[in-house]
């Protein structure tokens, strides 16, 4: 019974830090993003809130939450309040599985760093990342406007496209390992991470994974120069700001699962307790990445996008996958 | 696919690299860019030598302006027949600070400033009067003063100041 509790209590606490952290770390990564993204462009960025700009993200919380909520008169009521809170809510869970740390010992027990150490801890954020383009899609269609309509069609065809290379650039993954489970992906990095195994996989998936969190060169839903604002043209105040903050956690999210299906995680020289940092020094690089990527490459055409998708991705997704089986089997890699 | 990923990279190379460049941005409250000589913003009325307004009234800058923000009201001056304005009013929410009421002022009583600094919370600020509006120099041609040369006789007697005919006979046939 204690020993019940006991688990519960941690798992709790875990979850609450990891909330916390997340969406603190998603606020200071707009600011990041805004701050790079301007240096790209030979601008400064935002600088004026606090030294070097770094109490924005307070500012733009504040402006956010006390802006007037508008529903507009054609909106599907229901749906169109629920839309936002599927979108930063299936994000927010998918953090849940993912091992930021070593294990560690308190009081005897060894904690595993994921809130849950689910043993189909793939499949969770394969099916999270599914049930996420309901938010876009949802609303898309009950903002009751020409603009959101055609960005929540443009999104769920999108996202449903690149899901699925995304899933594949994961097979080679779990065939190494052997094992859906975050934390046994990690441990079985321990001497080579997979991207060595598999570096064409590692592709597809950061591709995928951009398409997949909708931004620039991807962000056809939002597309402002076309339909405004896409999915949430209708959207203001805090029901935008959870687009907005489920658009930037998904890119922590999506950073850190991509480090630790093909980087070996929170693997890294020194000790334990330094795991911590590998974590997040390799996941900020892969963040980086994505501000790099959109501060240089333009927008897709969506028939491109398609075609890329469908004609070209895929069929490497599939090719890597029967790849790496045939060199796993060929030289008896099996590293679990 | 060589040249798509031979261009990605270009492409990529090129914004890292830009990010170690310094900004362009000049960072306005804490630091100004040097002006032109001759740049053009808030528009005063200027007074001649002799310390009088050099408006006229003569309407040519309420005329030229493209957008209308000047307006203003002529007079004659009981004493000597001198016109002014009995009030003269800019709506600067409207200014476009195009320069060509300076440009048609024969007198070079209007004249535009480099003083840019003039925003105001209220719209009903931006609109000046002729007090606002008068300074006390002479602005960009010191020493002018119309009525040595020209008008009705404000300081001399009609045509007779140093570089003017005298009034020409309307009836004579002499060219």
């Amino acid at each position: 019974m204690t020993e019940t509790v006991a688990i519960m209590a941690i798992i709790i606490v875990k979850a609450a830090v990891i909330l916390i952290i997340t969406l603190t770390l998603a606020a200071y990564m707009v600011l990041a993003e805004r701050k790079l993204l301007a240096r790209m462009q030979s601008r400064f960025g935002p600088n004026r809130v606090g030294p070097f700009g770094l109490l924005q993200p307070l500012a733009d919380v504040i402006k956010l939450v006390t802006k007037e909520d508008i529903l507009p008169k054609e909106a599907d009521r229901a749906i169109f309040f629920i839309a936002p809170g599927i979108v930063a809510g299936t994000v927010l869970l998918t953090f849940a599985v993912v091992p930021f740390g070593a294990p560690v010992a308190i009081c005897g027990h060894l904690v595993q760093m994921p809130v849950i150490d689910l043993n189909v801890g793939v499949l969770y954020f394969l099916a999270l990342s599914s049930l996420g383009v309901y938010g876009v899609a949802l609303a898309g269609w009950s903002s009751g406007s020409k603009y959101s309509l055609l960005g929540g069609i443009r999104g769920s065809a999108q996202m449903i496209s690149y899901e699925l290379s995304m899933g594949l650039s994961i097979v080679p993954v779990v065939m190494l390992t052997g094992s859906f489970s975050l934390s046994d992906i990690v441990a079985a990095q321990h001497s080579v991470p997979f991207i060595v195994y598999s570096p064409l996989g590692f592709i597809v998936f950061l591709i995928s994974v951009a398409a997949e969190s909708k931004r620039i060169p991807y962000d056809l839903p939002e597309a402002e120069n076309e339909l405004v604002a896409g999915y949430h043209t209708e959207y203001s105040g805090m029901r935008f700001g959870l687009f907005y903050i489920g658009e930037y956690v998904n890119i922590i999210v999506l950073s850190a699962l991509a480090i630790t299906f093909f980087c070996g995680g929170w693997q890294g020289p020194g000790p334990d307790s330094l795991s911590f940092f590998w974590f997040f020094f390799k996941s900020a690089f892969i963040a980086f990445f994505f501000i790099w990527m959109r501060g240089t490459l333009p927008r897709l055409r969506y028939d491109q996008l398609m075609h890329f998708g469908w004609k070209f991705l895929l069929p490497l997704a599939l090719f890597n996958v029967l790849l790496t089986a045939g060199l796993a089997l060929g030289f008896g890699w099996r590293v679990h | 696919m060589k040249d798509v990923l031979l261009g990605l990279m270009e492409a990529f190379w090129t914004t890292l690299k830009e990010m170690f460049r310094k900004p362009v941005t000049i960072e306005y409250p804490e630091r100004r860019r040097p002006l032109p000589e001759r740049a053009r913003w808030r528009i005063v009325l200027t007074k001649d030598p002799d310390g009088e307004e050099r408006c006229v009234a003569c309407y040519l800058c309420s005329a030229v302006c493209p957008v209308s923000c000047i307006s203003m009201q002529s007079i004659e001056r009981e004493t000597d027949g001198r016109r002014m304005a009995s009030w003269f009013r800019i709506n600067f929410s409207r200014c476009i600070l195009c320069g060509m009421c300076e440009e048609a002022c024969p007198t070079y009583a209007i004249q535009l400033t480099p003083d840019y600094e003039f925003c105001k919370y209220d719209v009903l600020d931006m609109v000046y009067e002729k007090e606002d509006l008068l300074v006390d120099g002479q602005g960009k041609y010191p020493g002018y003063n119309f009525y040595r040369h020209s008008g009705v006789g404000v300081v001399n007697q009609k045509g007779q100041n140093p570089d003017e005919y005298g009034p020409v006979d309307i009836r004579g046939n002499m060219p």
